[in-house]
C-alpha cells in the first residue's frame, strides 16, 4: 500500500466517521438547532468524499447548494417556527423507533448483502484528461440539454410556488368593490400589520396586540 | 499481506456503497420517527445525499470516462432544492395553520 492510496484510505474513514455520527446527530437529537447544524456537518463530510471520487465541481456545488442554500433554508424555517412545545406522548410510544429501527437494520443489511454479492463490472479504463468541468458542460449541452432546460423551468416553478404558500394568507373580510379606489397592480393583498416599533416596550406591546388578534 | 492489499484495492466501490446504505437507512429512521417536520424535511434531505453518493461511486468506479453519475448528481441537487423550498413553505403555511408543527397533529385527511 503506497502513500496515496494510505492517505485515502484514512481520508475516507475519518469523512465516514464524521458523516455516519452527524447524521445520527441530526435523527436523534432532541433540539432541533443542533440537528440543523449537524446537517451541515453531513453536507460537507459528503462533499469530502465526493472530492476522494475525483469530482470537484459536484463538490462545490455541493457546498454552495446544500451548506450555503438548503441548510440556510431550513435554518429560517426553523427560526420562523420556533416555538417550545413539548410533544404530546403517544400511547405505545416505544412500538415505533424498536420497529423502524428493526426495519432500518434489516434494510441496511438487505443492501450490504446485496452489495458485497453482487460482481461489480469495473472499468478498466483510465481517469480521462480532459477536467470534469468540461466533461459535465458537454452533457449538458448535447445529450442532456433537455433535462437541463426542464431543470430551470422546475426551479422557476419552485420559486413562485414557495413565494406563494409562504406568502401571509388573504384578508378574509375583505370586500373588493369595483367603484372604491383600485390597488395597486404590482402588490400582493396582504393583512395589514402594525410596523415595529424601534423601542422595546413598543415591540412588547405589538406582541401582545399580535397574541389577541 | 498481498492477497489483504488487492482485497482493498477491489473493495473501494463497496465500501461507498455501505456508507451509502447506512446514511439511507439512518434518513428512513429519522423519517418515520421524528415528530418535527423540520426534521423530517432534513431525513429527506439525507436520503436524497445517500442516492447522491451511489451515483457518484458508480460513476467513479464504473464509468470514469463520460461520468454520466455527475451530471445526474447535479439534476438531483437541483431537484433536492427546489423540494426543500416548496416543503418548507408548505411547513410554514401548515403552521399558520395549525399552530404547531408536530407531525401528529396533521391529520387533516383522516376520517
Amino acid at each position: 500500500m503506497n502513500l496515496a492510496e494510505g492517505v485515502q484510505l484514512v481520508s475516507f474513514a475519518i469523512l465516514a466517521v464524521m458523516m455516519i455520527g452527524s447524521a445520527l446527530g441530526v435523527v436523534l437529537f432532541s433540539n432541533i438547532v443542533y440537528s440543523a447544524f449537524l446537517l451541515a456537518g453531513v453536507f460537507v463530510s459528503i462533499s469530502g468524499i465526493y472530492l476522494l471520487l475525483n469530482a470537484d465541481f459536484v463538490a462545490t456545488a455541493q457546498i454552495l447548494i446544500y451548506v450555503g442554500a438548503v441548510n440556510v433554508l431550513i435554518l429560517f424555517a426553523i427560526m420562523l417556527v420556533n416555538k417550545r412545545e413539548d410533544f404530546k406522548p403517544l400511547p405505545n410510544a416505544w412500538v415505533r423507533p424498536t420497529m423502524t429501527a428493526i426495519v432500518s437494520a434489516g434494510l441496511f443489511v438487505l443492501l450490504s448483502t446485496m452489495v458485497l454479492v453482487t460482481p461489480w463490472a469495473y472499468s478498466t479504463e483510465s481517469v480521462s484528461s480532459d477536467t470534469t468541468i468540461v466533461l459535465i458542460g458537454q452533457h449538458f449541452f448535447s445529450d442532456f440539454l433537455l433535462p437541463f432546460e426542464l431543470a430551470s423551468v422546475l426551479l422557476l416553478m419552485a420559486m413562485v410556488g414557495a413565494i406563494i404558500l409562504a406568502r401571509r394568507e388573504f384578508l378574509p373580510d375583505q370586500v373588493i368593490t369595483p367603484d372604491k379606489q383600485q390597488q395597486p397592480v404590482l402588490t400582493l393583498p396582504e393583512r395589514p400589520r402594525e410596523l415595529v416599533g424601534i423601542s422595546s416596550d413598543k415591540t412588547s406591546n405589538l406582541d401582545d396586540s399580535r397574541r389577541s388578534e | 499481506m498481498y492477497d489483504f492489499e488487492d482485497k482493498f484495492r477491489n473493495m473501494q466501490l463497496q465500501y461507498f456503497l455501505l456508507l451509502a446504505a447506512a446514511l439511507f437507512c439512518i434518513g428512513i429512521y429519522g423519517l418515520i420517527t421524528s415528530r418535527n417536520a423540520v426534521r423530517v424535511l432534513m431525513s429527506i434531505e439525507l436520503l436524497l445525499n445517500a442516492v447522491n453518493l451511489n451515483l457518484m461511486a458508480f460513476s467513479s468506479y464504473l464509468d470514469p470516462l463520460e461520468i454520466k453519475g455527475q451530471v445526474f448528481t447535479v439534476f438531483v441537487i437541483t431537484v433536492a432544492a427546489a423540494e426543500a423550498a416548496v416543503g418548507l413553505a408548505i411547513i410554514l403555511a401548515i403552521y399558520r395553520n395549525r399552530d404547531t408543527v408536530d407531525m401528529e397533529q396533521f391529520n387533516l385527511l383522516k376520517w
